[in-house]
């Protein structure tokens, strides 16, 4: 079997132009769809914790503020997941199921409203981010910074009428309540018209006490506001707080299924094309006859052909993601897991490929053969589940489940990313479809001298 | 159908009533024979008549629906009509290739041998696929003997070689033959089973017709002997009497 599985290196670096295309084609196709997959218009999810008490009236400077209303259009831009903790919304940051999470704290309208009194204290909201990858932090930090910014005008709107308020009493006076007292204020304008009556009306030697008493208690609540106006002022620009934290995590699901696919893209031409073409080249060399004369069972050299399409698979896989590495940021911690995924999907489509080249019995007839079968069940598994009526889907879902791309995608989704699918399953899967495939490989061989 | 009495304590192979249908078709029917170490001897019929299913169920490459093949003194060598030979691999990683799969324990000495017997020395790094139809036979006709056949078969073998080719194709082959294998080859050019054959087994349509020397076969078409015409003329008389 080795000396076999040599040979077929062999032929393979002896013929340069046909080995190269067969690796770069289905790299270029890979990486194309990848690609077209991961710049598709795309919602980040966000988890979503609200811990503010229900009914908790939310009113600041006597308007009320839509909170329900304010989530709604928050989850309208992004595609917010309703977590019950935040343990629960760090771990999805962490698994990378999400890209970030948004926590509003239970003291946060408590604390919204004191903005509209003299003594402000900024509300906080907490924003967990996952910066494995930063192209997408970046985006997410964007688009919670956008919807803080809004909602901060919003307020400091609000806000700022109450200063204004607070202006006008201090211009023109008026009632203004301290303390749970009732008191008078003068205001500016007032005060100096008092001041300049005082001035014109006294003589030099006889003061009005009452009248400079006014002035003093003016000018002492004057001082004490300019005080609080530091205060003021800064919550008015800045109403909310963010308590961003970040956290390292694995790469989020939408880049790691696009790299999925295109590594499964790869792995089913690399793989199919050569075994199906190797099987068929025996043939058209005669060499078939002359193996299975005593010298190879037709079993093993199914198994050997089997063995060759894992080997190329494994190679041109690793250097494909190893490629991809460079533009996108791959979890290299999970290379071990990679590699059974790999193993088991290259394996699956060789049996696949042996099919074909037994069937087809000719090179060409072969490869055409693998790309009209391939192509349909590679798109058929790529339809969401939400794209196609309910019943329809579940026809897709039994013809995907027949063929080794589904269960390869799975297998190398759940490799890359802690997020993803189980590897077990779709290991399993993919061991029964190389054990069937090999069967029906080898009854097409027994027309095949 | 005529049978040659070859004694089986002797022969090198023995065929009994070997029958192969594909489908409704019947390929070969119930084909008794025999050859002794040392003989050369001829399959002869014209095309489709059964030749290569007859070898390669000698061969073992084909299970026979019926009938039996036996090999007292070991292993075939098969030749087969097409070139069986990795074109992208050269001629000595070709050899190798085989001699390892035969499990010969001298793999490089058996190359060095075949290089030497085909006379192919020179171009044992060379590609396959760039050696001409008549080098490319002999190598095929080399990975055949890596085994050390007693009983080489041969399917047609000089089939698109030039007559100097042939000739040198036939000399190697008849050397084999004088170191006691037996040579069976099957051909529709008759001059050719008359030149190099000691023994001819005639098959049409999947049946054995005649089997028996060159000179029982004029002797089978006595019509042609008096007319003094070649055996080509006789070959093709004997199957028209015979509804062929
Ligand atoms: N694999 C096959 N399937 C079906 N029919 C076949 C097959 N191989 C040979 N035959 C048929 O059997 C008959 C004998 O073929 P073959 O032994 O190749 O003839 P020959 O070698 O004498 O030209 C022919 O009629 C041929 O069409
Ligand atoms: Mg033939």
């Amino acid at each position: 079997m080795r000396w076999l599985l040599l040979k077929d290196l062999q032929i393979m670096r002896r013929s340069p132009l046909l080995t190269t295309l067969l690796v770069i084609y289905p790299i270029a196709i890979a990486v194309l769809i990848g690609f077209a997959l991961s710049r598709g218009p795309e919602t980040p999810r966000v988890a979503f914790l609200n811990q503010v008490p229900p009914d908790t009236p939310l009113s600041v400077g006597g308007e009320e503020l839509d909170l329900a209303g304010a989530k709604s259009e928050l989850c309208e831009r992004i595609e917010c997941v309703e977590v019950s903790s935040e343990g629960e919304a760090r771990e999805k940051v962490e698994s990378g199921d999400v890209l970030a999470a948004l926590i509003l704290p239970p003291d946060l309208v408590e604390k919204l409203q004191t903005l509209a009194g003299l003594a402000p204290e900024s509300p906080t909201v907490k924003v967990i981010v996952n910066e494995q990858d930063p192209v997408k932090a970046g985006l997410v930090d964007d688009r919670i910074n956008s919807l803080l910014a809004e909602a901060n005008l919003r307020i400091s709107q609000q806000v700022s009428d109450v200063s204004t308020t607070y202006l006008r009493i201090l211009l023109d006076g008026g009632d203004f309540s301290f303390l749970g007292e009732g008191i008078e204020i003068l205001g500016l304008r007032r005060s100096e018209q008092i001041l300049r009556e005082v001035r014109d009306q006294l003589p030099p030697s006889s003061p009005d006490l009452d009248r400079l008493d006014s002035v003093i208690r003016f000018s002492h609540l004057a001082a004490e506001n300019l005080g609080v106006a530091d205060d003021l002022l800064e919550s008015v620009s800045q109403p909310i707080k963010v308590d961003k934290e970040t956290i390292d995590g694995d790469t989020p699901s939408l880049d790691t299924f696009a790299i999925a696919v295109a590594a499964t893209v790869t792995l089913m031409f690399v793989t199919v094309l050569l075994v199906a073409g190797s099987l068929a080249l025996e043939r058209e060399e005669n060499a078939f006859a002359r193996l299975t004369r005593g010298l190879v069972s037709k079993a093993t050299l199914l198994a050997e052909k089997v063995l060759l399409g894992i080997v190329v698979a494994l190679a041109v896989t690793l250097l494909m993601l190893a490629g991809l590495g460079f533009f996108v940021d791959l979890d290299w911690g999970r290379f071990a897991l990679w590699l059974p995924a790999i193993v088991a999907g290259g394996a699956g489509f060789a049996a696949f490929g042996a099919a074909i080249g037994g069937a087809a019995r000719e090179v060409r007839a072969a490869s055409l053969l693998a790309f009209m079968v391939g192509l349909p069940v590679a798109f058929l598994s790529l339809i969401p589940s939400g794209a196609v009526a309910p019943g329809l889907y579940d026809v897709i879902e039994v013809v995907t489940a027949l063929f080794p791309f589904d269960p390869s995608l799975r297998a190398l989704t759940g490799a890359l990313a802690a997020a993803g699918p189980s590897i077990a399953l779709a290991v399993l899967h993919l061991a029964t479809l190389t054990i069937a495939y090999g069967v029906l490989a080898r009854i097409a061989l027994r027309r095949f001298v | 159908m005529t049978s040659a009495a070859t004694a089986t304590s002797a022969a090198a192979i023995e065929a009994r009533g070997l029958t192969k249908r594909f489908g409704e078709r019947v390929a070969l029917r119930e084909v008794d024979f025999a050859a002794v170490p040392g003989e050369v001897l001829a399959v002869i019929g014209p095309n489709g008549a059964g030749k290569t299913t007859l070898l390669s169920i000698l061969a073992g490459i084909r299970e026979p629906d019926g009938g039996e093949v036996h090999l007292p003194r070991g292993v075939v060598g098969f030749v087969p009509q097409q070139a069986a030979l990795y074109r992208r691999l050269t001629v000595a990683e070709n050899l190798r290739l085989f001699a390892r799969l035969e499990g010969i324990d001298d793999v490089e000495a058996a190359v060095a041998a075949m290089l030497g017997q085909t006379g192919l020395g020179d171009r044992r790094d060379d590609q396959v696929g760039t050696l001409s139809g008549g080098n490319q036979q002999r190598i095929n006709i080399a990975i055949g003997l890596l085994s050390d056949p007693a009983v080489l078969l041969l399917d047609e073998p000089s089939t698109g070689l030039d007559p100097r080719q042939r000739g040198r194709l036939w000399e190697f082959v008849l050397g084999l033959a004088d170191t006691g294998t037996t040579v069976i080859f099957s051909t529709h050019n008759i001059a050719e089973a008359e030149r190099y054959a000691q023994r001819v087994l005639v098959i049409a349509d999947g049946q054995a017709l005649f089997d028996g020397t060159i000179a029982g076969l004029h002797a089978a078409a006595p019509a042609t002997q008096a007319a003094g015409a070649d055996f080509e003329s006789a070959f093709v008389r004997f199957l028209a009497e015979r509804g062929h």
